[in-house]
């Protein structure tokens, strides 16, 4: 059997995601100072941002996942693809619910569908939970990675666009805390967001390759179960939305 | 737990403290529910490689037995054509 290539420095990533993570949650806890206007409150911010941030970058790599696999047809980059868009759909969901737990206890309300940035939000995740639905409606295995490509492609594009027109528009009640200019946040609250981000950043990593992992031992598995019956010939593997 | 607990400055939770223990808890049992998940399916990979294996012990086992079950008839024939050719020279 060959060796699984994505657990390798898998240990080394996953301590140095512990190690972010728990220093994020002592910087904000008891590093950062309190928010003027919204107090202890404000400490979701740590999570949330970098949740929704990841999510979105999630999905645009994705999409450049599946360009790769458009450009070279081998099937890694579907899988690379898939588990992207799976690992940053989960984060996404996370930082749906964070946001939206802060939004009762800031705006008194769970949703509010004036907001253009947490609609626009909804209206990306809800493109991308049809992701899995679209893989799994396609039997055939290249059909599904080629279809599956070009829609990852096209929602992926629809990330970045959609973030600049919400940043265009102008009323909104969502506050701006980042802009190129390195926004409006005190020192030790922007050390606090880096390091929550970066340790946001090594979890989805430490994730993907673990999806990756095993994936690649699953595949395995099955094409040795296959070897082994003789029945490579060409007897379909059955549905699956997950690439094979 | 509880020395780390001891030193650590209060935290002015106040009305807040249960929204923001809400928002870091629902997040950790989103990553604990997936992770849980991806293990359950490790242990199903886990299984499958068991069974895999033993399916690969028993084929290796059915075709030594085979080849045993083989030889005996070649050497047979081995020997009688060697004796064939023996008798053939003298």
């Amino acid at each position: 059997m060959r060796h699984n290539t994505y657990s390798r420095g898998l240990p080394g990533l996953a301590l140095a995601t512990v190690v972010m993570l728990c220093a994020a949650l002592t910087l904000a806890f008891f590093y950062a100072p309190l928010d003027a206007n919204q107090g202890f409150l404000q400490k979701i911010f740590y999570i949330h941002v970098p949740l929704a941030i990841i999510a979105l970058c999630g999905f645009v790599f994705g999409a450049v996942m599946a360009i790769m696999y458009l450009r070279t047809g081998d099937r890694k980059w579907d899988m690379r693809s898939y588990v992207a868009i799976h690992m940053a759909l989960i984060f996404g969901i996370a930082g749906l619910i964070s946001g939206s737990i802060w939004a009762k206890a800031s705006w008194g309300h769970w949703w509010v569908w004036q907001e253009p940035t947490l609609v626009s939000y909804l209206i990306v995740l809800l493109l991308f939970a049809t992701y899995q639905p679209l893989r799994f409606s396609i039997e055939d295995p290249e059909r599904q990675s080629l279809y599956a490509s070009v829609f990852a492609i096209v929602a992926g594009a629809f990330v970045p666009l959609n973030f600049i027109a919400v940043r265009l528009a102008t009323e909104y009640v969502h506050p701006r805390v980042l802009n190129l200019e390195g926004g409006n946040l005190p020192g030790p609250m922007k050390l606090t967001f880096y390091v929550a981000l970066i340790g946001f950043v090594l979890l989805f990593a430490t994730l993907w390759k673990y999806e990756m992992a095993a994936k690649d031992a699953r595949a395995q598995v099955r094409r040795l179960r296959r070897t082994l019956l003789g029945d490579d010939a060409g007897r379909p593997y059955g549905r699956s939305a997950a690439p094979l | 737990m509880s020395p780390l607990f001891a030193i650590a400055p209060a935290l002015p939770l106040g009305q807040a403290g249960k929204y923001v223990a809400a928002a870091y808890i629902v997040v950790f049992l989103v990553i604990l529910i997936y992770v849980g998940i991806m293990a359950l399916r490790a242990q199903r990979t886990q299984r499958e490689l068991e069974e895999l294996r033993r399916d690969v012990e028993a084929v290796k086992a059915a075709r030594e037995q085979l080849e045993d079950d083989v030889d005996p008839d070649e050497s047979d024939r081995a020997g009688h054509a060697r004796t064939e050719r023996s008798e053939q020279i003298a």
